[in-house]
């Protein structure tokens, strides 16, 4: 599995830093990008998932 | 509290209005009857032409068209933008970076990011969990309490007034400003209530200068210095900003605490969940956002146009209310019904698109520890019967009168 953040549709509401901080980190500006290029280590796919249904803006994507 | 300059309400659907106490008091009801009587979109005449959008997508599709919604008004007045005296208009506005359109919007907001970014945010929680404690402290042994006026409406105004660089004890002068600003929107335009303007400017002003001659490490001083398209920030955008940040951080947060307490005090069950799962607070305080958003934003129409079969006219003001959006049926299950472990909850308190709330880091972060410090210290609570609970009106809704019981204590 990978995620993937928009950074186009991001607005920085930091859903997924927060629920999911071993996918995800923020920038200094507050903005989130995916770790690891965005692979997914097993057993965090449930996180994955939670992270995509949190974001209010849409931005997070999942590659099953 | 009172009715507005334009009276009673005859009806929500052609004549609504948001400021009344009416509203605050049913606004859940009054959008699901306006919904369920096929009225997705409601209008009224007042403040020179209103509408209300109240489904999620209708809410997002705004919030996203900057070509034809303006922010140069985020709160409805009583006078247009184009109406009011000396006023910065678009794409700068007022109080920038909230009142600013693309593309200067982004230029102002990106100065603003770092500042309440969660790296930054973060090490304020041992400084606000002392201050909920010393609020808590404060109270002693008293078994009746008012958690709005005695704990939820501090909180914010403490934590911003430092960051900005203001005296912590004024911190009633800055609630009297908040409510001229945000909660009196539809009384008459006295006298008095300019004098109140020209008070809260002429503060601003001496303060401001202040940190011209006296710079320290806070956010004034920092915009002082701050440069924008390779230029130093103009008086009036420095000052926008502060009143900006000032206000907006105050009685949104100090709404958001209330709210969940308020639901707290009246649903024992979710209270005991939380004082044995304190790890559950992060996800209650998530479907507090939710169900009770305190912030209903506004936008400006540009130019005349057609949205979703209406006609809005240059000027007409539109709100986009982030509350109703969150208890849209087409976009949250069983959105009507509180659920503080709701897992899939992509709720939008804090906004949808380029004006995500700055604050809304330290708004959770404050909201968080203010629940867990007052669950720690008053495991069992409840709604006191004999006096009366009050709801702020205007575009943040929020509890401003919460009296309550303390049954246990820690």
């Amino acid at each position: 599995m990978r995620v993937h953040v928009d950074p186009s549709k991001c607005q920085g509401h930091n859903r997924c830093y927060a629920l999911a901080p071993e996918l995800f980190d923020v920038d200094d500006l507050g903005n989130a990008f995916e770790l690891n290029d965005g692979v997914v280590p097993a057993g965090l796919e449930d996180k994955a998932r939670l992270a995509l249904a949190n974001c209010p803006e849409f931005a997070i994507s999942i590659e099953e | 509290m009172s009715e507005t300059v334009y009276g009673p309400v005859t009806d929500w659907a052609t004549d609504f209005d948001h400021g009344s106490p009416a509203y605050a008091a049913n606004q859940h009801k009054i959008w699901d009857d306006l919904k369920s009587s096929g009225c997705p979109i409601a209008h009224t005449d007042r403040y020179g032409g209103t509408w209300l959008p109240l489904t999620h997508e209708m809410v997002h599709e705004i919030a996203y068209d900057t070509d034809h919604f303006s922010s140069e008004g985020p709160v409805v007045g009583q006078l247009k933008p184009s109406e009011v005296p000396d006023r910065i208009g678009a794409p700068i506005g007022p109080v920038p970076p909230i009142s600013s359109d693309p593309p200067f919007h982004a230029e102002a907001r990106r100065l603003l990011l770092p500042a309440f970014a969660p790296k930054m945010i973060d090490p304020w929680r041992e400084e606000v969990v002392a201050i909920c404690n010393e609020l808590i402290d404060n109270m002693g042994t008293a078994d009746h309490i008012d958690a709005a006026l005695q704990y939820s409406q501090h909180i914010p105004v403490m934590v911003i007034a430092r960051m900005l660089g203001l005296p912590v004890e004024d911190g009633d002068k800055f609630r009297g400003w908040v409510n001229l600003v945000l909660s009196g929107i539809g009384e008459e335009r006295t006298e008095a209530r300019m004098a109140q303007f020209e008070e809260f400017n002429a503060y601003l002003a001496f303060h401001v200068n202040d940190h011209i001659e006296n710079p320290r490490d806070d956010l004034i001083s920092f915009l002082l210095n701050a440069e924008i398209f390779g230029e130093k920030l103009s008086l009036e955008h420095t000052v926008g900003t502060v009143i900006l940040l000032l206000i907006a951080g105050i009685d949104t947060t100090w709404s958001g605490i209330g709210s969940s307490l308020w639901h707290l005090a009246g649903n024992s069950v979710d209270r005991r969940r939380l004082v044995e799962n304190p790890d559950m607070i992060p996800a209650a305080v998530e479907e507090f956002l939710r169900a009770y958003a305190p912030v209903t934003m506004a936008r400006v129409v540009k130019e005349d146009m057609e949205f979703h079969g209406v006609e809005m006219k240059k000027e007409d003001w539109v709100l986009l209310p982030f509350p109703a959006a969150n208890r849209d049926d087409n976009q949250f299950a069983d959105a009507h019904i509180v659920q503080i472990d709701r897992e899939a909850n992509r709720h939008a308190a804090f906004g949808l698109g380029i004006h995500r709330c700055l604050g809304s880091n330290l708004a959770r972060l404050e909201m968080n520890v203010a629940i867990e410090v007052f669950l720690k210290r008053f495991p069992d609570f409840s709604l006191d019967s004999s006096e009366v609970v009050t709801w702020s009106t205007g575009q943040v809704r929020g509890p401003r009168a919460l009296p309550f019981v303390i049954n246990a204590r820690a």
